[in-house]
Order: C-alpha cells, then structure tokens, then sequence
C-alpha cells in the first residue's frame, strides 16, 4: 500500500482533472458533463480509489478539454467536494473548487410524474438549489441531495 | 402587490394579503361603488378541469366589477383535445383578455403559463399545487370570525394532495398562528409544504387524532379525503371514517370553534352542524365574490 495513489490514473498532458469526487458518482460526473467518449477525446476514470478526506474518493481525467467554471458548477449537486485542476503541458495552472449555482436546468428532471415539466410543453425542468438539495421552479417538489443522481436527465 | 400574476401563496406578503383583505371589506361594504369599475375588460377562463363552482366565483366576481368574461370550455370541445400544448393555449388566450384565471391538472401548470403571458395570470389550481385565491377568501373568513393572530388552527383530511391546504398552510406563516395538521400518516403534509412551514419558524405540529387538540382550536378547517387516494374501498372507509365531524365530535370543542370547508363536502361535516354557529363554510363560500373581486381589481390596476 506504499504506491503512490495518483499512479492510479495516468498523467494527462493538457485537460482537466475532476478530483475528490464522491466515491461511485465518476459516470453521473461524465454523464453530468455531457462526456460520452463519441468525441473522440481520451477519458480516464479512477474509481473507488482510497483518501484521505473522503474515504473512497473518484478521479476523472478529461485530455484536450478545459471545462470552464459554469461548466463544473453543476457538478456540485452530486460532487460537491469535487475540485478542479486545468492542466497543461503536464502541470496545474488552475486549480478550483466547485461552486453552487443558484438555479440548474435541463440537468435533472422533477420525480413527480405529473409535473408541468415532464408534459410535452416547451420548457425545460428548472429548479433552484438549496443548501441541501433542489426544488422544482414549477412544482416545488424537492429533491434531496442525495436523490439527485437517481434523477439526471442526461441523454 | 409585488407581482403580475398571483400562483402560488408562497409569494403572497403579509401586507399583499392585508391589502387584498381590506380591499374586499371595502367592496363587500359597499359592492356599488364598484359596479363599473372594470367596464371594457376581459377575463379569461381557462379550466383545464371541471370545477363549475370556481368557475363561477371568477366570472360573478368579474362580472360585478362591470366587466366580461371569456370562456374556453370544457377541453373536450377544445384545441387542447387536438394536442395543442398549454403554452400556446394561454399565448393565444392572451390576446383576448386582459388577464386570465387557469386551473389545469399538472402542477406547475399555472407557474409555466406565467412565463409565457404578458397579461396577470391567476392560477385557480394546479393539480395537487396551490390554490391561493381560496386561501385569501379562506383568511378573510378567519379574519371575520377568529382573528388572524393569535390564532389557533386544525387542518384535517387529505393534507397531501390537498391543494387548498398547502396554500393555506403557506400563508398563514404571515401571521401569529399556531397550525395543528390532523390527518392519516399515508395523507400527511409533502416535503416542499413541510420545508416552508420550518423554514419560516412557525409553531406547526402534527397529528393522526383530532381529539389531540380539538379543544383549544379557534378555527377547524376540513377538507376532503378522496376514495381514489387509497388502494381499495375498505381501507378507504376504515381511514375517512376517522376524520368526519358530528354533533357528538364538537362536545369537546370551544363553543367559539369556526369550521371551515373549501366545499365540496360530500360526510366530512354532518349535515345537523350546519345549524350551529360554528358552521362558517356556506359564509366562506360567499366571500369569494368580494375577495375575487378585490383580487381582480388590484392585479387590473396594476400599472405595467
Ligand atoms: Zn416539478
């Protein structure tokens, strides 16, 4: 157990670095990012992998693509210890933290069936982040923090 | 008041409601002196479901101001039978009225409309939402009768899907009352209701028997629990049976108790109450004329 744990997951050259992930929420995070490989870009995953601030923590390395800020923050929904590092040419220019939006959309859909969001209208599921999960702009159905994941509408 | 468009009683102040409040006292003083107040306007009705008593409500309410009513009728007849989405519905709707009342089964119905209107939009329920219009004729009938502070309430029946409650719920959080929820454990408050009803602080306790606090209530709001709520017809009988009020039940109430319904009832309320003083749901029925009309009138006014 002496190996170093960043060896885990190989270097990038130019990307980003998606660390201290929850442990298990790696592909919400891809999926979350609209990241599904057809691009052609080279993603690596490290899963499960141990910490020592979060016990089991995942790490998502995205190479050739810099997420921007906006991009990241809704990642804070699933991942909110997650922090960001920008590399390039093999080292951190940036490192950040996610930031909670005030408001997300078109990210999650509401759990209530009967929802105006989920009808055939032209609109996409909003809701409005609280400090322990999120509540529908329309129905005010909240979701808890830890039912997010359960209800990405990532396609 | 602060907005366009009234949807949900979250948004409601308690200066918005007293205004509303006040204004109504005004015109149920004196309903003449309102009788051309709105001439050449247009309300559009926009029921999505049937319900011929709020119907009704808005288009007397509107109709005693000097105005007029347009009406969509019933969605069998309607565009939205051939697939039309709501959004187009009220945009179009829109064009004919200058303001419009919309009850729709989905909830967020009347919040999405909103978005989509120019004119004020009032939303006369959406499914198992809100329904604020009757809780502000809801709190001019405590107001008349129990005060609006130091005010000791019971809501009992289906507190889940119950749209009048959750409105009511939320607005009360305006004002010193200590609200008491009667109900079955599977009918109780929702998350979202329940999360305001802490946030704001109030005094809000729960209960599955009604004798738990039936003697220091000032005010008993009932309303219905529904057969279509519960899996089959026994269970349904055995629970319901739990929450109707007789002659008997009110031995132990204050004799100063105000019962209150949104009406339908179908066995809630016996009917030998309805000759006591404590019967207040025909009045609160009644204050829907003026307190629409004041609603109307203020959101009509509004400079936009
Ligand atoms: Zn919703």
């Amino acid at each position: 157990m002496t190996e170093n744990h960043e060896l885990r997951v190989s270097k990038i050259q130019n990307g980003t670095v998606i660390d201290h992930v929850a442990g298990g929420q790696a592909l919400n995070v891809l999926a979350l990012l609209g990241i599904d490989g057809t691009r052609g870009e080279t993603v690596s995953v490290g899963m499960n992998v141990p910490s020592d601030r979060l016990g089991r923590k995942d790490i998502v390395k995205v190479e050739g693509r810099e997420l921007s800020q906006s991009e990241v923050d809704v990642l804070s929904l699933i991942a909110p210890a997650a922090s960001i590092n920008i590399v390039r040419d093999y080292e951190v220019v940036e490192k950040s933290r996610v930031v909670r939006p005030e408001t997300v959309s078109g990210i999650i859909s509401c759990p209530n069936t009967n929802c105006i969001s989920n009808a055939d209208e032209p609109i996409k599921a909003r809701f409005t982040v609280l400090s322990d999960g999120v509540r529908c702009d329309y129905c005010d159905t909240i979701v808890r923090e830890d039912e997010v994941a359960a209800n990405l509408d990532v396609s | 008041m602060r907005q366009d468009h009234l949807i949900s009683a979250a948004d409601l102040s308690r200066e918005d409601i007293e205004a509303v409040l006040d204004h109504a006292a005004e015109i149920d003083a004196n309903p003449a002196a309102f009788r051309q107040r709105h001439a050449g306007k247009v309300l559009g009705l926009c029921f999505f479901e049937p319900s011929t008593r709020t119907r009704m409500s808005f288009d007397t309410a509107m109709k005693r101001l000097g105005g007029q009513t347009v009406d969509m009728g019933p969605v069998e007849s309607s565009s939205v039978k051939k697939g039309e989405t709501l959004a187009d519905t009220v945009r179009v709707v829109e064009g004919y009225a200058d303001s419009l009342v919309l009850r729709h089964p989905s909830e967020g119905a009347a919040q999405m409309a909103s978005e989509f209107v120019d004119v004020p939009l009032i939303n006369a329920g959406d499914g198992a939402g809100q329904h604020p219009s009757q809780t502000l004729l809801d709190l001019y009938t405590i107001r008349e009768n129990a005060g609006l502070d130091d005010l000791t309430i019971g809501i009992m029946g289906d507190l889940k899907y119950g749209r009048t409650v959750h409105s009511l719920a939320e607005a009360l959080t305006n004002f010193d009352a200590r609200q008491h929820f009667v109900s079955p454990e599977s009918l109780r408050l929702p998350r979202n209701v329940r999360y305001d009803l802490h946030a704001s602080g109030s005094q809000v306790k729960e209960h599955t028997e009604l004798d738990e606090v039936l003697p220091q209530l000032d005010v008993l709001y009932v309303t219905r629990i529904q057969r279509e709520r519960f899996p089959d017809e026994n269970e349904y009988r055995k629970v319901a049976g739990e929450y109707q009020i007789d002659m008997e039940t009110l031995e132990a109430a204050s004799d100063d108790l105000t019962i209150m319904h949104p009406l339908p009832r179908v066995d809630e309320i016996s009917s030998d109450i309805d000759e006591t003083d404590h019967a207040k749901y025909f009045e609160q029925a009644h204050n829907g004329i003026p307190v629409r009309m004041a609603l109307l009138d203020i959101l009509l006014s509004q400079d936009r």
